[in-house]
């Protein structure tokens, strides 16, 4: 009675080596893998700094033609309801000389039907819906991003 | 004929009170003043606190919960402006006038002119030119209290601020001008700027 045939070598052998590479992606994420933040994946990432609005800074150049422009400037409480639009109290056309603000865009004088209209439509009114104010925080990954050619300002 | 002279006497009597008598007038009126003033002003802070203020459900569930969300009520380094910091005068004359005032708020607390939500709205523009208007003529001296134009370092100021604020304080406007609706939702803003409202013409 042979006890020792090869097979009898080989099974435990490859049963561990079964149970090791089933494993190790396991023991591969939690060492390597990381999130965004840098945090390994089965823990908890760190909260973010709090970061503040940017606030009065000069115009900000579009990025492409269609980029609603951003807002250089904190508008921290600011209140746009149906009742009043409080930067309008500057950008609309009555106001923006008196503050030397940028005026508000003839596009937004028009209804879906392009029915011109008296102030600005009601589609357009909610600013905030398309234009954004800034906080200084870089993109996790960096990217190439390039502003188009015929709108980049040297 | 025999009450004429005990009359006299009383008469006399009072005309010519003791030393002693005319001393404890003097001392009791004295302490009886001190009690009343105090009194009489300590009562009048207690109407001046926010406590008092939001006792009344028309201050507590419009225009307070308003508020709270503001800069005045919360901010980077905790001090806080409550409601008779802007709404009540400081110096004694003008309070007591402003106290007076009050009395017709508290008319209309009993006439319940505004106690429900739909009501107050209705009246919000008449209300916040009452304020507008009372802020303009003084010069908006409840703000001045603690925001001093004199005091301003343009240089610290931001980009807009620096410009507008000299330019505004030059042409004689005050803080109320731009400043509406720092502390409350404003009400329609039609009339006063058509061109801040959806739909305005």
């Amino acid at each position: 009675m042979n006890k020792y045939t090869p097979l009898t070598i080989i099974q435990p052998i490859s049963i561990l080596l079964a149970v090791f590479l089933f494993c190790y992606p396991l023991f591969a994420i939690s060492e390597e893998l990381s999130s965004l933040r840098g945090a390994a994946i089965n823990t908890d990432s760190q909260d973010p700094d709090i970061k503040q609005w940017q606030d009065d800074k000069p115009p900000i150049p579009r990025d492409y033609v269609q980029q609603p422009p951003l807002i250089p400037h904190s508008i921290e409480k600011y209140q746009i309801n149906r009742k009043f639009n409080k930067c309008l109290t500057c950008h609309s056309w009555t106001n923006y000389k008196k503050y030397g603000a940028t005026k508000v865009s003839q596009t937004h004088f028009a209804d879906r039907d392009k029915n011109i209209t008296a102030n600005i439509a009601a589609r357009r009114y909610f600013c905030t819906q398309c234009h954004v104010p800034q906080v200084d925080a870089p993109p996790l990954i960096d990217n190439q991003f390039q502003p188009l050619k015929t709108i980049k300002r040297y | 004929m025999s009450e004429q002279p005990s009359k006299t006497s009383l008469w006399i009597k009072l005309r010519s009170p003791s030393k002693r008598t005319l001393g404890s007038i003097l001392v009791f009126g004295f302490i009886l003043g001190i009690i009343f003033w105090g009194g009489f002003n300590t009562a009048m802070e207690a109407t001046n606190q926010e406590q008092f203020c939001i006792s009344c459900h028309e201050m507590r569930d419009n225009v307070y919960q308003e508020y709270k969300n503001t800069i005045h009520y919360s901010n980077r380094t905790g001090v806080r402006a409550t409601c008779p910091d802007c709404h009540v005068p400081k110096e004694w004359t003008y309070k007591m006038i402003r106290k007076i005032q009050a009395s017709n708020e508290v008319l209309h607390k009993i006439l319940g002119s505004i106690d429900t939500k739909e009501k107050f709205e209705a009246k919000r523009l008449e209300l916040a030119k009452h304020v507008w208007s009372a802020m303009k003529k003084t010069d908006s001296r409840e703000c001045r209290n603690c925001h001093q134009f004199e005091s301003m370092d343009y240089t610290k100021q931001g980009r807009r601020s620096r410009t507008n604020h000299q330019k505004g304080f030059s042409k004689g406007e005050t803080c109320i001008d731009c400043h509406k609706g720092i502390a409350h939702s404003l009400p329609d803003m039609h009339e006063v700027d058509p061109s801040a409202v959806v739909g305005g013409k």
